[in-house]
């Protein structure tokens, strides 16, 4: 689709006031407004006053700098970044609750160990990898995985940080 | 000193220049109407929630101040949404405080209990549940600063019962910190001057003067901008008056149901100079066509509203009064004879115009202009006679022209004159009204008569909801499904039964007298004028045309 080719993900941060209702806001904003959201993270900031959002959100050019104008906007959002063009980190954790049979578990166990990501349960018949990185890492993983028959996934969305100046 | 929240509430509202409020109690704002109740605040008690919103609305919009407006939990803040949403959509500078049940009860369905932060969120610039009585001055103060300030808006402030009643040591704060919260009122010097360049390089420009020109205060640097360099000037609905429509500048209003020349001088222009305005789909018809020879400047306060629904050349971000006295030491008069002989022409050959057989609702309008010389406020109601209001009377004052144009909300008129006469009880205050608007928002009849506001109410009556009738006369075939409004009741015994005087127009002939009449008269009055129910507002743009492609009232 032609729309889709224009569309791009960008990775926003924002700092908000640290209160009940914020939330609502913000993702009442991107409902109202038709804004697609891929994933939001939100939690304390070293300052107990202040929280951090890490906003994934889709869209051309004109509906990614209406997000960012929209969500200044907002009273309780003290600061909007696009973290996307600049150098950053960005992370995802992901729960996968794969089937794994006895004899399986060694595969599973391998591909996990290439991964970096960690087996936190194990159980009759299936465990539980945990995985901490960017987007493509982590759908790599669910790609690998998917043959085995994954029973469950959480994530947490993405978090994401400017690099400090070297 | 040891105060309740409800005696903390009136103090801040006294302390923020209250003077009026308008609303209606129950039972979770017992305690601050039993303030109110030997409070110097003035409190108009309407009949209907949603009417108190859009009179505090009226208010705010003839006198420039934040209106209040008061409801109890529940029903009484849902009435109220409407309101909300109309001033949030005209950018209007509303505060409503609504009742709420107890803390301990939030969230647990009690009696007259609604979620009015979650329900209002959408249609609101801000809004608070408060939940510790120490919060409650501090927050109230938020409110008026937030509505009244950057781009105006609405701002609901919800308060527990018990917070209400809640003692603590109150004092009003002074000083408030918003850290998420600065508007920016200076423009950029750079952008200021590339728009002054592009201004005196251009050869047809047009100004495109919004709302935000009304509530910055900036008509007198709008017109001695105009004038000095000889830019013609065209206004969006909102905007009616910001600049003299009697000026030969003028080209009244733009978009769906806007003058002839104005359109054809937008899709001429090579530059458009937009200020406080938004380019809404009735202004720019289908974008894609909308002024396709022309650079866009855009001066707003608001940069959400920059390159939301067109691209804009040169943004300006600030507040439109201090832009425009930068600008005007930066742009010179420019020599641009033909474009204004040209704009003059279309003019004079597409004047807007009406076939004068029968009783004529544009004539009726044209007679109120007459009468009141100018002078009066206008609120109108929401289709037919809303266009033809904004058509046919001449406006040439700011805050002059009262309509709710975003949301479009029928019934808006009549309260919001309310609100509006209170505010300026010198000024003769009319609302154009059609018979289906009207009734929306009858039941504050009893409002205007109980609180002697003189308002003149003109019906438009054509028996239908008009402008509905118009689309399907010509788009649906003349099938008028649901809009002929059989059932209206006879309006000049309505408003003998409410103690206002009723007077029945049925031959043109009879128009000017009658409205002398009325305004002899220092109580409410309604004209029922039984105009041709057929009349069409022309000239038209079809919806998804260019905005040059206008049907009807073309000669």
């Amino acid at each position: 689709m032609a729309d889709s080719e224009k569309e791009h993900r960008h990775v926003f941060t924002a700092l908000v006031e640290n209160k009940a209702g914020v939330l609502a806001h913000v993702s009442g904003l991107f409902s109202s407004r038709g804004f697609n959201i891929d994933s939001l993270a939100v939690g304390e900031t070293e300052n107990p006053q202040f929280s951090r959002m890490t906003i994934a959100a889709r869209g051309d050019e004109q509906i990614l700098e209406q997000i960012i104008k929209q969500l200044r906007k907002l009273i309780y959002v003290i600061k909007v970044q696009d973290v996307t063009p600049a150098d950053h980190v960005e992370r995802d954790l992901i729960l996968i609750r794969v089937n794994a049979e006895p004899h399986r578990r060694q595969d599973i166990s391998q591909i996990a160990h290439i991964f970096r990501a960690n087996i936190v349960d194990i159980a009759q018949q299936d465990l539980i990898i945990e995985l901490t990185g960017n987007e493509s890492k982590i759908e790599a993983l669910i790609k690998l995985l998917r043959p085995y028959g994954i029973k469950e996934v959480a994530r947490t969305g993405t978090v994401a940080m400017l690099r400090g100046k070297k | 000193m040891k105060k309740t929240g409800a005696q903390i509430l009136v103090d801040t509202l006294l302390y923020e220049g209250v003077e009026v409020a308008f609303g209606i109690p129950g039972g979770s704002v017992i305690p601050l109407f039993d303030v109110l109740y030997e409070s110097p605040l003035k409190f108009i008690l309407c009949a209907h929630e949603q009417g108190a919103a859009h009179a505090a609305d009226g208010y705010a919009r003839a006198s420039g101040k934040v209106g209040v407006c008061i409801a109890t939990s529940g029903p009484g803040a849902t009435n109220l949404v409407t309101g909300i949403a109309t001033a949030y959509m005209d950018s209007s500078p509303v505060v409503a405080i609504t009742g709420q049940v107890k803390t301990h009860l939030i969230g647990n369905d009690a009696f007259q209990e609604a979620d009015t932060t979650g329900i209002t969120r959408p249609v609101t610039k801000h809004n608070y549940l408060v939940n510790d009585v120490r919060e409650l001055a501090k927050t109230l103060r938020e409110a008026f600063y937030i509505a009244g300030t950057g781009r105006p808006g609405p701002v609901v402030v919800d308060v527990p019962l018990d917070v209400s009643l809640a003692e603590c040591d109150a004092t009003i704060p002074d000083k408030l910190s918003l850290s998420g919260y600065k508007p920016k009122y200076d423009g950029n010097p750079r952008q200021i001057q590339r728009a002054a360049d592009v201004i005196n390089e251009a050869k047809q420009p047009v100004l495109y003067a919004g709302g935000g020109v009304i509530s910055s205060g900036a008509s007198d640097e709008l017109r001695e901008i105009a004038r000095r360099i000889g830019i013609p000037v065209t206004t969006t609905l909102l905007g009616l008056g910001c600049f003299p429509e009697d000026d030969p500048l003028s080209l009244g209003m733009l978009g769906m149901h806007g003058t002839a020349y104005a359109n054809y001088a937008v899709q001429s222009a090579d530059l458009i100079i937009a200020v406080g305005a938004r380019f809404d789909d009735r202004v720019t018809g289908d974008v894609k066509t909308f002024a396709p020879k022309a650079k866009i400047i855009h001066i707003d306060i608001d940069p959400a509203s920059i390159s939301k629904s067109i691209p804009v050349d040169i943004p300006v971000v600030g507040d439109a009064k201090r832009i425009f006295a930068e600008l005007g030491k930066l742009v010179k008069p420019v020599d641009r004879k033909d474009w204004l002989e040209k704009v003059n022409k279309w003019k004079e050959s597409h004047p807007l115009g009406y076939e004068p057989d029968g009783l004529k609702p544009q004539y009726v309008v044209q007679q109120i202009h007459e009468v009141t010389r100018g002078e009066a406020i206008i609120c109108t109601e929401v289709g037919q006679n809303q266009m033809w209001a904004a058509q046919f009377y001449t406006y040439t004052m700011p805050r002059s022209f009262i309509s709710s144009g975003g949301l479009g909300t029928m019934g808006f008129g009549f309260p919001a004159s309310i609100g509006a006469q209170i505010a300026k009880p010198d000024s003769i205050v009319f609302d154009i009204a059609g018979d289906g608007s009207f009734q929306m928002n009858v039941q504050e009849l009893a409002t205007a008569v109980k609180c002697n506001v003189p308002v003149k109410v003109a019906i438009l009556n054509n028996g239908y909801l008009g402008m509905v009738r118009q689309w399907q006369e010509l788009f649906f075939n003349r099938r008028y499904s649901c809009t002929r409004l059989d059932g209206a009741p006879n309006f000049v015994k309505l408003a003998e039964a409410y103690g206002a005087a009723g007077f029945l127009v049925e031959r043109t002939e009879d128009v000017r007298p009658t409205l002398e009449r009325a305004l002899e008269i220092d109580k409410p009055v309604i004209i029922d004028f039984r105009v041709s129910p057929e009349e069409n507002v022309y000239p038209m743009v079809p919806a998804g045309k260019a905005i040059d492609e206008m049907i009807g009232g073309l000669a």
